[in-house]
């Protein structure tokens, strides 16, 4: 979803997690559905959750906070997911992490001012063999140095 | 083997053994040595605790499951690998368990190290020193140093350090101080999830969550943008209570201190009647907590009993005797013996002028059993008529009269604990969660364990549907038609053929139910033919008594929805007809119980308050009960019945009654059509008020005796269950009398000017003692006893010496049970072209009945105003909106308030509560009422809305004569 898109009304989300009701356990499906829908978990959903599926709303905000991949706002139009778990310590990632937060100009979890990119920190992609590794997106990228990071980083230029 | 039996506590152990007490065959086992016996499912922990050995631990209490975070109660177990959690694991035959060992107490030191690494070490100045678990097992566990310090420069692991500017503490949350009663503090916060746990398992709101995870945990109310005050937090106080630190904290602690010294006694406020540990320092009361082994609540509380006792020391109150001689002078404070005097000489001269009938009493329902007693017998043994009566005729009296007459016993079949056993609970007319919020929990906890429920109501009350409880049926019925509903789920049972026959059989009358069967199959009460009438759609009602009939152990809790209407007795009976038709009485689980309103209306009741009956509910007409109290009191008893308080004032009126004494009610207010009734007081020559405040009533009035609080007097209390509850003396009353004192000084007053032998009682436990010589049901009830058992339900007699938890498990009290012909009449009310709305009143949970107490405590940060919930379709077609002022119409009255538009009301129905006098929501309501015992048809009345913009003529008037009413002049020097 669009910085600036109007806030999700209540109707639409209750059509987006209408499908999932059924389910055993159907909040984290629900929740996966709205961040796909709108790149986020709306707070206007906690409510609407919570009457669907007759829980508090303390309960669901508990359920959404706990998962660091729900966001409660939009992410930039990419997301590099760079791994900090110690295989990739020990072959360089910290290093990596900080020239790349540096060329961008951000923090970790911030998101570039042009609204492009997003960085964040990923505890092991399974890509240990591969270290440094990281994820652009959908896709995961391993033996990372800081040219292939460049190359990396203008692939997440539109 | 017979299964062993947990002992019962000393009286005042309030240790918390860790886990919750379990029922099963006995296990032993062996604990630091020690042989223990407990029940199978019992853990570790607890079987400790039995055996006298408190293991270490944090996040375990034994109001809740247990949940295994903490990592202190970890024991060695010989045979076992590894330290298994003492609260998690459960005890096994022939066990051995350690609980000291030098490895223990190093992985104790080492968590608890952790703990505190993340803990601010404020002690000193910590609002809960010296009551903090975190302290007490730092000490425990011998922590001597704790090696994890945040870096020098570095970044901030830790979440109580607060840094100004740049290098500010993210995870440093500031204090919530949203809720006007504790404050939540995250920087003290260990996440151990007790209040969280509380909140879902003893509450049942769901209202608290952890939010976040790691060591980014934290306690959070509510959504990401919530504080605890706009959460769906109700303020029961139990996570304050599960706080093992400074977290969650009251804070009249913050203010006062921690106390040293309790008194346990009874909450003041609904029919639950909760046991409290006034905790105090000196005579400072510095808060209530509820007591663990108290019966009605077990240790749970509500935001009134728990917080809102502030009332009690409220400027407002009135300290000083007050007279005047007509109600347009200001008040005059004069001393006890002056106002007694003029109180008694204008009682004696109306007498003698009107007649021995002229005057009567009105008996409080939030006085003590002993006062109750004490203000009937003034009537009674001095006025010498029968014109007594209470604030029951205006709720409950139709609950004595229906189960009276079918069971032959005016009062609840079960205590509370029985609702943990019932299958199927319908809810008829009660909005528990609201009216008797800790009973409510109780409730809750049971559906949340599968239990069915159902909820005739014209409202969406919370129970309908709220966190994890959904009511199989809700049958909104049109308000007014309950009998056709009651009668229409008869009607199902019996054509299907549903009814439990052996019950019948051998507990009613055979004859009698072919009559009834007769009746209730008549295809006009079937609810199809009843579903135009009622507005309940007929098959939705056909499964919810087939739910009812089938579904196991089925039980009734029904309120005031069902007895204040024109037909309320007949309901009351229709319920009845219910439980027995279905074989739901005299075992647990099941029954009868009707949620009473106020704290002692049960008690009350049976004190004899109503003008035909002496206590024990005997009539006034019986020679041999009338001699009983002729030879007790040495005078002669009227065989006549009294007046009603309706015909009281109607008599007022006509000009025939005078005088008044009423004692705790606030009738103005309380009572339906409040013009009649300003007509009636301003028609009489002496009203006295005794009361803690110059409530509406006493606009009207001529004498004030300030009244004493609750927590200012000995006595006890009769919940909804029939339990008598011990009130005791937490300090010496502020008015200078207990109020049954000043009942017996009015009382001398008068005796002195008749020449007849005066009143002597020196202690409340004499006049129980009297209550216990006169009444049968009563006869084994003395102060001795509720010392040693805590409390008792009657009848307690040398057949129950111990009381009746349960009433009618073998036979009726009056031998056979009577079903009931219920025949459906319309009430006179109804809605039509100029009113056509039917408005319908309640209470909400932040305020009790007048709100004269709550009224002046923080409680009106959740309700500070009535208003008027009325349906977005009828609200759009008046042109009203969210929030807008409105009038309120009846052929009574009218008056204005806000609308709250909702869909919680049917179309064609709206609501509100009583509990504000500005808005006088009984200006509006009728004077038609129940055609047994007049109890007032507050539930219906034809209304119209429409949009306004201020309050109404009536209002301003009404506040007018008030301000004037209450000038006090101070006493002359």
């Amino acid at each position: 979803m669009h910085h600036n898109a109007p806030a999700p009304t209540e109707e639409e989300i209750r059509e987006i997690v209408a499908g999932f009701a059924a389910l055993e356990g159907p909040l984290l499906p629900m929740l996966h559905a709205l961040q796909d829908a709108y790149g986020h978990v709306p707070s206007a959903a906690i409510p609407v959750l919570a009457d669907v599926l007759n829980l508090g709303r303390a309960e669901v905000h508990g359920v959404i906070s706990f998962y660091h991949d729900f966001r409660d706002h939009p992410a930039g139009r990419h997301v590099l997911k760079i791994c900090r778990a110690e295989a990739c310590q020990s072959m360089g990632a910290n290093a990596l992490a900080e020239e790349t937060l540096k060329k961008l100009g951000i923090g970790w979890h911030d998101t570039t001012p042009d609204g492009r990119v997003t960085v964040e920190p990923v505890y092991c992609l399974g890509l240990c063999a591969c270290a440094p590794a990281a994820m652009l997106d959908d896709r995961l990228v391993g033996r990372l140095d800081d040219a292939r990071m460049d190359r990396l980083l203008e692939e997440a230029r539109p | 083997m017979k299964d062993f039996i947990i002992p019962a506590y000393p009286p005042g152990d309030d240790r918390d053994m860790g886990t919750p007490a379990r029922t099963g065959a006995p296990v032993t086992l062996t604990v630091d040595g020690i042989d223990v016996t407990v029940p199978e499912g019992t853990s570790v922990m607890r079987a400790a605790a039995e055996a006298g050995i408190m293991v270490p631990k944090l996040c375990a209490s034994d109001n809740m499951e247990a949940f295994g975070s903490c990592r202190l109660c970890l024991v060695e177990i010989d045979g076992r690998r590894g330290t298994p959690a003492s609260c998690t694991t459960p005890v096994s035959e022939g066990m051995v368990v350690h609980t000291q060992s030098d490895k223990l107490r190093r992985m104790r030191r080492g968590v608890m190290e952790l703990y505190i690494s993340d803990h601010p070490l404020d002690c000193l100045t910590c609002a809960a020193n010296g009551d903090c678990e975190l302290q007490d097992m730092a000490g425990e566990v011998g922590l001597r140093d704790v090696r994890y310090k945040a870096p020098e420069g570095g970044r901030l692991d830790n979440h109580f350090t607060i840094r100004e500017g740049a290098g500010t503490n993210a995870r440093y949350v500031p204090k919530d101080e949203s809720n006007p009663y504790f404050t939540y503090d995250p920087a003290k916060c260990i996440v151990c999830s007790r209040c969280v746990r509380a909140c879902e398992e003893v509450q049942g709101t769901f209202a608290l969550t952890i939010e976040g995870r790691g060591f980014d945990s934290r306690v959070k109310a509510g959504g990401p943008d919530d504080s605890f005050l706009t959460s769906d937090c109700v303020s029961c106080g139990a996570c304050v209570q599960a706080c093992p630190t400074a977290t969650l904290q009251e804070k009249s602690v913050y203010e006062l201190g921690t106390p040293e010294r309790s008194v346990i006694t009874t909450c003041a406020y609904c029919g639950v009647g909760c046991s409290f540990k006034a905790e105090l320092n000196g005579d400072q009361l510095v808060r209530m907590v509820p007591y663990k082994h108290g019966k009605a609540n077990r240790g749970h509380s509500c935001v009134k009993g728990r917080f809102a006792y502030g009332y009690a020391s409220h400027k407002d109150r009135i300290l000083k005797p007050m007279i005047r001689d007509s109600i347009d002078e200001p008040w005059r404070e004069v001393e006890w013996d002056e106002a007694l005097a003029f109180a008694a000489g204008r009682m004696l001269g109306i007498q003698k002028k009107y007649g021995r009938r002229s005057v009567g009493v009105i008996t409080s329902s939030r006085c003590t059993n002993e006062e109750t007693y004490l203000v009937q017998k003034l009537t009674r043994a001095v006025f010498m008529n029968n014109n007594t009566d209470t604030c029951a005729r205006v709720c409950h009296s139709p609950t004595g009269y229906g189960l009276g007459k079918a069971f032959g016993t005016s009062a609840g079949t079960q205590d509370f604990d029985s609702v943990m056993h019932s299958d199927v609970v319908m809810i008829i007319g009660a909005n528990p969660t609201d009216g008797h919020p800790v009973f409510a929990s109780r409730l809750k906890k049971r559906l949340r364990a599968g239990a069915k429920l159902i909820v005739v109501d014209p409202r969406r009350v919370d129970i309908v549907r709220s966190a994890h409880v959904e009511a199989a049926h809700h049958l909104p019925l049109r308000p007014g038609t309950n009998v056709a509903v009651v009668t229409a789920m008869a009607h199902v049972i019996v054509t299907e053929g549903l009814m439990d026959e052996d019950f019948i059989r051998t507990r009613c009358d055979w004859d009698e139910f072919q009559q009834y069967a007769e009746f209730v199959s008549q295809p006009r009460h079937s609810p199809e033919a009843t579903e135009m009438l009622t507005g309940v759609p007929a098959a939705d009602l056909r499964a919810a008594a087939r739910l009812f009939a089938t579904g196991g152990n089925g039980s009734i809790y029904y309120g005031l929805g069902v007895t204040e209407h024109s037909q309320g007795s007949t309901t009351v009976m229709g319920i009845a007809n219910l439980a027995m038709l279905t074989g739901n009485i005299g075992r647990e689980g099941v029954g009868v119980n009707p949620l009473r309103g106020q704290n002692n209306v049960q008690g009350s009741c049976d004190m004899g308050s109503f003008p035909h009956e002496l206590p024990g509910y005997r009539h006034v007409k019986l020679p041999d009960v009338r001699e009983i109290y002729e030879k007790a009191w040495g005078v002669e008893i009227d065989p006549e019945p009294g007046l009603r308080i309706p015909n009281m004032l109607d008599a007022a009126v006509e000009g025939s009654f005078k005088g008044l004494y009423c004692q705790g009610e606030d009738i103005l207010q309380s009572d339906p059509d409040t013009k009649h009734v300003a007509a009636g007081l301003a028609a009489m020559e002496c009203v006295i008020v005794h009361d803690l405040f110059l409530n509406e009533t006493a606009n009207y009035a001529h004498v004030f005796l300030p009244g004493s609080s609750f927590l200012e007097k000995d006595g006890t209390f009769t919940n909804a269950e029939r339990r008598i509850n011990r009130v005791r003396k937490v300090m010496a009353p502020r008015n200078g009398y207990e109020d049954w004192e000043i009942t017996q000084l009015l009382a001398n007053a008068m005796l002195q000017e008749m020449g007849g032998a005066k009143w002597t009682y020196t202690h409340p436990a004499q006049i129980m003692d009297e209550i216990a010589a006169t009444t049968p049901s009563f006869a084994g009830v003395s102060y001795e006893l509720l010392e040693e058992v805590g409390s008792v339900q009657w009848p307690c007699n040398e057949a129950a010496p111990q009381g009746t938890p349960m009433m009618h498990i073998d036979g009726f009290a009056s031998g056979k049970g009577r079903l009931m012909i219920t025949e459906y009449v319309a009430t006179d009310e109804r809605s039509g072209p100029r009113y056509p709305l039917l408005l319908t009143t309640g209470r909400i949970l932040a305020h009790y009945n007048v709100g004269a107490q709550t009224r002046r405590t923080d409680n009106v940060a959740w309700h500070p105003e009535d208003v008027l919930e009325i349906h977005p379709h009828d609200a759009e077609v008046r042109g009203v909106k969210q929030g807008d002022w409105v009038r309120l119409a009846s052929r009574s009255g009218e008056t204005t308030l806000r609308a709250l538009l909702t869909d919680r009301v049917s179309p064609g129905v709206v609501y509100t509560t009583f509990h504000h006098p500005d808005t006088q929501a009984n200006v509006v309501t009728t004077d038609f009422s129940d055609w047994a015992t007049n109890c007032p048809e507050f539930k219906v009345t034809a209304v119209q809305v429409s949009p306004s913009n201020g309050p109404s003529e009536w209002q301003e008037r009404y506040n007018e004569q008030a301000e004037r009413s209450r000038r006090i002049l101070p006493a002359a020097e």
